[in-house]
């Protein structure tokens, strides 16, 4: 194989792994803040031990996505040096201010936030922790400005074939970074509250009825219920902001072949790239003009006008189709199942079934929804600026499959180690209470109750 | 003395990241050397260690961030050369801080059959990262020269850069433990010196002859006389260390954070000649700093950043360290 679909492969696996992480830890520091303020109001234990059962899931994964992350600021090196020096007076200040306003933040008060309970005062973890949260918001705001810029490029100058910066505001508010932002803000708002409330559901069917689970289990299904709909009406206004600006990616994920007006909206096709064409439809007559145009006879932009020039259009429409079929199905299980416990005041069999599956709800729509964003801007690194296959480094293709490889094979054992600790995390609470021994002492008793100090 | 922004800046970033690469070999390196030394501990003692760098190391892995983040932002042409150049050693290095970073975490969640495996997972991540980490500075050091002498040069300096962070490793233990533990750590410090003060000699003795442009650098009449003191004061670190270590462990844990600052005063030492034999090259022979950076705009967008956070990130590093200052007790969330 070529160094450059290898290098392709090895920067998607990297960046595929990473993102499962912070898409947890982005919204989970603000709910354990959550937790930690109803204990401090409260003073009801419930709180805090639900506050400490997922303190170690957010432990674990914080720790996956450090170590990940490192991993693609040197793949910018390693395999694609072509990026930073076409575009680096630009992703450098921006990566640079990621590291200097989140990184350290996060880094220096997780130890705090993690091990500190006893050590300080409940203000000061309840202040350390809020700002754990904060840094892991202002980390992804910086990667998102970034990776906006590199889809719909502003506020810049080209000169002897170098990007120059020549208004920053253009460049952090560029056309499609409020859309993202807030986009990916709720998939991981969502990624959490389904893996909160599919892990509660684990515990719940392995009859555990504690005030802790009860805790956890409503606010991981309120959340996904206020957060699902919220989440749908930002994505369409996400993808009228493609419509606008990268009108070739909507295209493909449409794969609409000719530009014309009433365009069927696909539920099911196969797109036949060779042939320019869909073999199998299952289509709503006037669909897609009717949500991109808001008007049946509304023309929605075709692949021909941009012969050569646009994403695959395969991988596109059905990594669209999934993501956006996960959110649907997610609205359903999520308001059943706050219906549920709003009416009832407590899961079904059936339910928490269907719950504990959708544990990894998030991760599967978070992960389709960011190959339709990046597989949609290829051919190009950055839009309209830099070519992927133009940024490749020299490195041999056998050195990189054989990097890639290892990646590969690490990443599968991780990912696997990760679930069954996180599983066992549940069982175990399910089966003897939330009062697991501590890291470094997993053979010794707990010394004394778990309770805050003031 | 020119105030031209494009001299200037890039002589900041220079300093900047040098200080950076130097807190992270100090402070990661710290870590790794604990992770080095699970080798030689039992499972009591192995807690113990954990405990005693669990609040801190991920903080630490940041100044690789930031340093990597440097040269990336500040000098990218110097980054594309550089990491493709060093390809192999730098996924060696990656996917062994990925294993000792969740190794780290994974052997205190999961029962305590399989405990053993992320503890060999832990003490092996930190060695191929250590040695990783040296053979890359060696082979950078002779200009990215791959050749055989490159090779075998990288790996004398990886293997005297993990012997050295054993021994840094072994000195915080000093500082955070005490007992059983603390007097096998001052065992272990001494033999990790042996290696490391041979490792050092035989970098200062084969750096020169390897490469005439250091050669040319350190033996240059007369900053000469000036450069001597840097073994000089070196040596003289190394014997007043030998000389704490004989009086280790001492009545009511006097001088136990002495090693330590000694080990971080090698470190300096050590990395200030290297660091004087490279300049003003990013890449050693072929790109100076003021040819591999980024625009001055784009610097000095940065330096604002830099100016306004760094005194936060240090100050609320150093209240992180005082939150977790004495000695190491079982780590636990609650």
């Amino acid at each position: 194989m070529d160094p450059f679909i290898l290098s392709r492969i090895q920067f998607a696996a990297n960046i595929s792994f990473h993102i499962l992480f912070p898409t947890i830890t982005i919204a989970l520091g603000w709910v354990l803040l959550y937790f930690k303020l109803r204990y401090r109001r409260s003073s009801d234990e419930g709180w805090m031990k639900a506050y400490h059962f997922w303190v170690k899931i957010f432990a674990l994964s914080f720790a996956f996505g450090v170590v990940s992350g490192v991993t693609m600021s040197f793949q910018f090196g390693t395999n694609w040096p072509g990026y930073m020096q076409t575009v680096g007076n630009i992703a450098g200040p921006l990566l640079a201010y990621e590291i200097l306003t989140a990184f350290f933040l996060e880094a220096a008060f997780l130890g705090i936030m993690l091990f500190g309970f006893r050590r300080v005062s409940n203000r000061v973890h309840t202040l350390a922790t809020l700002l754990v949260a904060f840094g892991t918001t202002v980390s992804a705001f910086w990667i998102i400005v970034l990776n906006s810029w590199m889809q719909t490029p502003d506020g810049f100058e080209m000169r002897g074939g170098k990007a120059f910066a020549t208004d920053w505001a253009a460049i952090i508010f560029n056309p499609s970074m409020p859309y993202r932002l807030v986009h990916m803000l709720l998939a991981s708002g969502l990624t959490v509250s389904f893996l909160i409330s599919g892990l509660s559901a684990l515990r719940w069917l392995l009859g555990d009825r504690s005030d802790a689970m009860g805790k956890a289990l409503r606010t991981g299904v309120y959340l996904a219920a206020v957060l699902i709909p919220v989440q749908i009406a930002a994505g369409v206004q996400h993808g009228l902001n493609t419509l606008a600006y990268q009108p070739q990616k909507i295209a493909a994920i449409e794969a609409n072949w000719q530009t014309r007006s009433h365009v069927p909206l696909l539920l099911f096709a196969l797109p036949d790239e060779a042939r320019h064409e869909n073999r199998v439809e299952v289509a709503v007559p006037d669909g897609a003009s009717l949500v991109l145009r808001h008007s049946a006879a509304g023309a929605v932009p075709g692949l021909d006008q941009f012969a050569g020039n646009h994403p695959p259009v395969l991988p596109l429409f059905f990594a669209f189709r999934i993501m956006a079929g996960t959110g649907m199905l997610m609205l359903l299980v999520g308001w059943t199942a706050a219906w549920m416990l709003w009416r009832r005041g407590t899961l079904t069999r059936p339910l928490a079934l269907v719950l504990v599956p959708m544990a990894a709800s998030g991760w599967v729509a978070t992960l389709a929804g960011w190959y339709t964003a990046e597989i949609g801007r290829q051919p190009w690194l950055v839009s309209g600026v830099l070519k992927a296959a133009d940024a490749l480094g020299p490195v041999p293709a056998g050195a990189v499959a054989t990097s890639l490889a290892a990646y590969l094979i690490v990443y599968a054992v991780l990912l696997l180690a990760y679930t069954g600790v996180i599983l066992r995390l549940a069982v175990r609470a399910a089966r003897e209470g939330d009062r697991q021994p501590e890291p470094g002492v997993e053979n010794q008793p707990l010394g004394q109750p778990v309770r805050g100090s003031g | 003395m020119s105030f031209d922004p494009a001299i200037i800046l890039p002589l900041i970033f220079a300093g900047l990241m040098g200080l950076s690469i130097l807190a992270y070999v100090i402070l990661d390196g710290f870590d790794l050397g604990v992770g080095i030394l699970f080798a030689a501990a039992d499972d009591t003692e192995r807690d113990i260690m954990v405990a005693a760098i669990g609040p801190f190391w991920d903080a630490n892995e940041t100044w690789l961030v930031l340093a990597s983040g440097l040269l990336l932002v500040a000098f990218p042409a110097a980054h594309g050369i550089v990491l493709p150049a060093l390809y192999i050693p730098v996924t060696v290095m990656l996917i062994s801080l990925i294993l000792r970073g969740v190794a780290f975490d994974f052997r205190a969640k999961v029962g305590l059959p399989v405990k053993p495996r992320w503890n060999f997972a832990f003490c092996l991540g930190s060695i191929t990262a250590s040695l990783a980490q040296g053979y890359m500075l060696g082979v950078y050091a002779l200009g990215l020269d791959q050749s055989a002498a490159g090779i075998l040069f990288g790996l004398l300096v990886g293997l005297c850069l993990t012997a050295s962070y054993a021994a840094i490793g072994a000195a915080w233990i000093i500082y955070k433990t005490g007992g059983a533990l603390q007097r096998k750590a001052v065992l272990l410090m001494r033999r990790a010196l042996v290696f490391t003060a041979l490792g050092m000699v035989a970098i200062a003795l084969a750096a020169p002859l390897a490469s005439p442009r250091i050669f040319a650098r350190w033996f240059a009449l007369p900053e000469m006389i000036l450069l001597t003191l840097l073994p000089l004061v070196t040596a003289a670190l190394f014997a007043a260390l030998w000389a704490v270590l004989a009086r280790l462990p001492a009545a009511n844990d006097r001088y136990s954070a002495l090693p330590f600052m000694l080990m971080a005063g090698i470190f300096t030492l050590g990395f200030a000649g290297l660091a004087y034999a490279f300049y003003p090259y990013v890449v050693p022979e072929r790109l100076t700093i003021f040819a591999a950076a980024s625009a001055p705009e784009s610097l000095g967008i940065i330096l604002v950043g830099v100016i306004v956070v760094l005194p936060a990130i240090i100050g609320y590093s150093i209240f992180a360290y005082r939150v977790f200052g004495g000695k190491a007790h079982d780590l636990r969330y609650d």
